[in-house]
């Protein structure tokens, strides 16, 4: 009656997926400020609460810029499978027969191009706010657009093991920020070398590795999380 | 088909073991051999670390601590990895009694992480003046009680105790995969900041104090065994409760007289 | 097209159906009755394979399988035609067009609203109709009438009648009186295993 499963068909799904997510993002396009918003007004509070002096922001900037976007993050992530959970969508994607992993990769392509992009973008303004010394610049926004789509794989198995539960928000940064010390420790390590005038090519060689174990990795352990949640 | 006398024996074993009444009974019998040897090895070996071993000369009574640090914190990365292992062979092959002994290992793993955590920062008095100093090694302990939290948290998350099982197991073992990684990135973010960690058993260690850690080493594997098939006996009476084996192993357990009584 | 032996499902271990046996022909359709919380919606999502059986066995030769469950899958920020096309592409079916399934459904005055302004029964008619979008054999339906008027049931009736003589089969599970009109048709009533206190 119809044709086995081919690539072309799977490639299809991942397209019209991606474009449905995109669509839907486009919609409610006033929550697509909410995490840069977020980003902006964590920022600020550092130098209200430390104190405006630049060299002691400047050392800091590192840390709180990322550890703003870390936060910033994981708060879009709760929101990665919610609706499709809610509506039955996720039970269709189950049993389309095309391949979880593929569908859970366009997923977290389509969160990341709304959510992780804009704080990308958004960085070096941040920077300039906390006085990040300039020979840094270029490195931090390497590393956030490097590191950002690893907080996002990372994050979308959190976010498919707590998508059933009520309050899953809270428990989903308690299970992911562990997992994120890595990456804050490198990206802040290689943006701290780029200050100090030191070779960073490892740092961002590392994240760069990170970001391809993620890839090819967390899609499958977030689709076993989502096939879990729907039990 | 194979049928090689070892691999049925291991294979009839395996499948054994994931048929609840055998393993209570099992289970049952091998519990008091444990802590008898846990107690055993546990007086010896604090005998020997707390009284029959040299105090260090530069560190002086202070480095008894040890004989507990150190095997709790052994055992905490340990427990972590069986529970992961046993994860990820609960996820694979859906055997029950795998996602029992996995989450029943998850409290013990995180008391010996707090163990590790709280007898380290009372060695850091004496030793650094201070009760915590971001230590690489009590970074990584620091993290790992995280990670067993995260564990025990969505364990407790769900309804359905299957579900919540095989979601834990799973984030189990994507633990164990950062695990690693972890580790090594703080050791390396430990040297990256140059803080001002003096590292408490970098120095040869003399026989008359190994002796007493590898016995206090063993001593908490027993521990660790008797705990984790006690929970998770408890955790199978809990779960089958309506089905017949339970009842029986109640009937036996239970006198006529204690019968009558409870009837009345 | 699907053979199912002892099949059956614990939550906090018991059953929630006593084992069933029961096997399903091509171009036929099986009807689950029985009361509310008999678990015939479990039974639909085993078959889907979005549940896996405590033990037992399911084997499904079927080139493809459909489902709609309670949740409807339907966007509620996206249009009708868009969450109707959604489906066409995510299938990469050509069968019928966009239009076609819409019109077939009714909806063609509201093809352009968001569907957050449909009726019960409007998103009903729209979840059922992209079944024609999805290429598969076995359909599993889950109270395919409910919140449906005549017409409604009309379209579901037709659908399925289509579905069952080009080769397809359905579960169906349905509480209430209305059968469809299918010639090849068991029933099966469901008695629930678990009596909870």
């Amino acid at each position: 009656m119809n044709p086995p499963v081919h690539n072309t068909r799977v490639s299809r799904a991942f397209f019209a997926l991606l474009r449905r997510d995109l669509l839907l993002a486009f919609r409610r396009r006033t929550e697509l400020l909410l995490p840069v918003m977020f980003l902006l007004v964590v920022v600020s509070l550092f130098p209200l609460g430390i104190g405006p002096e630049p060299a002691l922001l400047g050392r800091i900037a590192p840390g709180v810029l990322w550890i703003a976007a870390l936060l910033a993050t994981v708060i879009s992530l709760e929101s990665l499978f919610r609706s499709d959970f809610e509506d039955g969508t996720l039970e269709q994607y189950v049993i389309s027969g095309h391949p979880l992993t593929v569908i859970v990769l366009a997923k977290i392509l389509a969160h990341w191009l709304v959510a992780g992009l804009p704080l990308v973008l958004m960085s070096p303004l941040l920077a300039i706010w906390m006085n990040l010394p300039r020979p840094s610049m270029g490195v931090m926004v390497a590393s956030l657009a490097l590191a950002t789509p690893i907080l996002s794989f990372i994050g979308a198995i959190g976010a498919g093991l707590t998508v059933s539960l009520r309050r899953g928000g809270q428990l989903l940064s308690l299970l992911v920020f562990p997992l994120y010390v890595p990456v804050l420790i490198v990206a802040t390590g290689g943006i701290m070398a780029a200050a100090d005038g030191l070779p960073y090519g490892a740092f961002l060689g590392l994240l760069t590795a990170g970001l391809i174990a993620s890839l090819t990795l967390a899609p499958f352990a977030a689709a076993a999380a989502l096939k879990i949640s729907l039990s | 088909m194979n049928t090689r006398p070892g691999k049925n024996a291991f294979v009839v074993f395996i499948h054994k073991l994931g048929s609840p009444p055998w393993f209570y009974q099992f289970a049952g019998k091998l519990i008091p051999w444990f802590w008898a040897l846990f107690i055993v090895l546990t007086l010896g070996g604090l005998y020997l670390g707390l009284f029959d071993s040299p105090a260090d000369y530069q560190q002086g009574e202070s480095v008894r601590i040890m004989y507990i640090h150190v095997p709790a914190a052994w055992m905490s990365m340990l427990i972590y990895g069986a529970m992961a292992v046993m994860g990820f062979v609960a996820l694979v092959w859906r055997i029950r009694m795998m996602e029992i002994l996995a989450m029943s290992s998850a409290p013990i793993g995180a008391a010996f992480t707090l163990a590790a955590l709280i007898s380290g920062s009372l060695w850091g008095r004496p030793t650094w003046g201070t009760y915590w100093v971001w230590d690489a090694r009590l970074t990584s302990e620091l993290v790992l009680l995280f990670l067993f939290i995260g564990v025990m948290a969505l364990y407790h998350a769900f309804d359905e105790p299957r579900k919540a099982a095989r979601a834990a197991c799973l984030l189990a073992l994507v633990g164990l995969v950062n695990l690693p990684i972890i580790h090594f990135s703080v050791k390396w973010w430990n040297t990256l900041h140059q803080g001002s960690s003096i590292s408490a058993t970098d120095s040869t260690i003399h026989p008359s104090m190994l002796w007493p850690l590898l016995i206090m080493a063993v001593a908490t594997k027993f521990f660790y065994a008797a705990n984790v098939l006690t929970r998770a006996r408890v955790v199978l009476l809990e779960q089958d409760v309506r089905k017949a084996w339970v009842q029986d192993a109640i009937d036996k357990k239970t006198t006529p007289l204690q019968k009558e009584g409870s009837d009345s | 097209m699907l053979a199912v032996s002892q099949i059956t499902l614990e939550r906090h271990f018991q059953p929630v159906f006593e084992p069933l046996d029961f096997h399903l022909d091509r171009g036929a359709v099986l009807l689950i009755t029985g009361a509310n919380g008999c678990g015939k919606t479990t039974l639909i999502r085993l078959l889907a394979g979005i549940l896996t059986p405590t033990s037992g066995t399911l084997l499904s030769s079927a080139q493809g399988t459909a489902y709609v469950g309670h949740s409807l899958a339907i966007k509620d920020d996206l249009s009708v035609a868009e969450n109707v096309r959604f489906v066409r592409d995510f299938h990469d079916t050509r069968r019928h067009s966009v239009d076609e399934v819409i019109f077939r459904a009714g909806l063609h005055r509201v093809a352009h609203q968001p569907a957050r302004t449909l009726s019960a029964g409007q998103r009903k008619r729209c979840a059922l109709v992209r079944l024609l979008l999805i290429p598969a054999e076995l359909w599993l339906l889950d109270e395919p009438y409910s919140s449906l008027d005549d017409e409604g049931i009309e379209l579901v009736d037709g659908l399925l009648a289509e579905h069952v003589q080009l080769g397809g089969s359905c579960v169906l599970a349905s509480h209430g009186r209305h059968r469809p009109g299918i010639k090849d048709r068991t029933e099966i009533e469901l008695i629930s295993g678990a009596h909870r206190l």
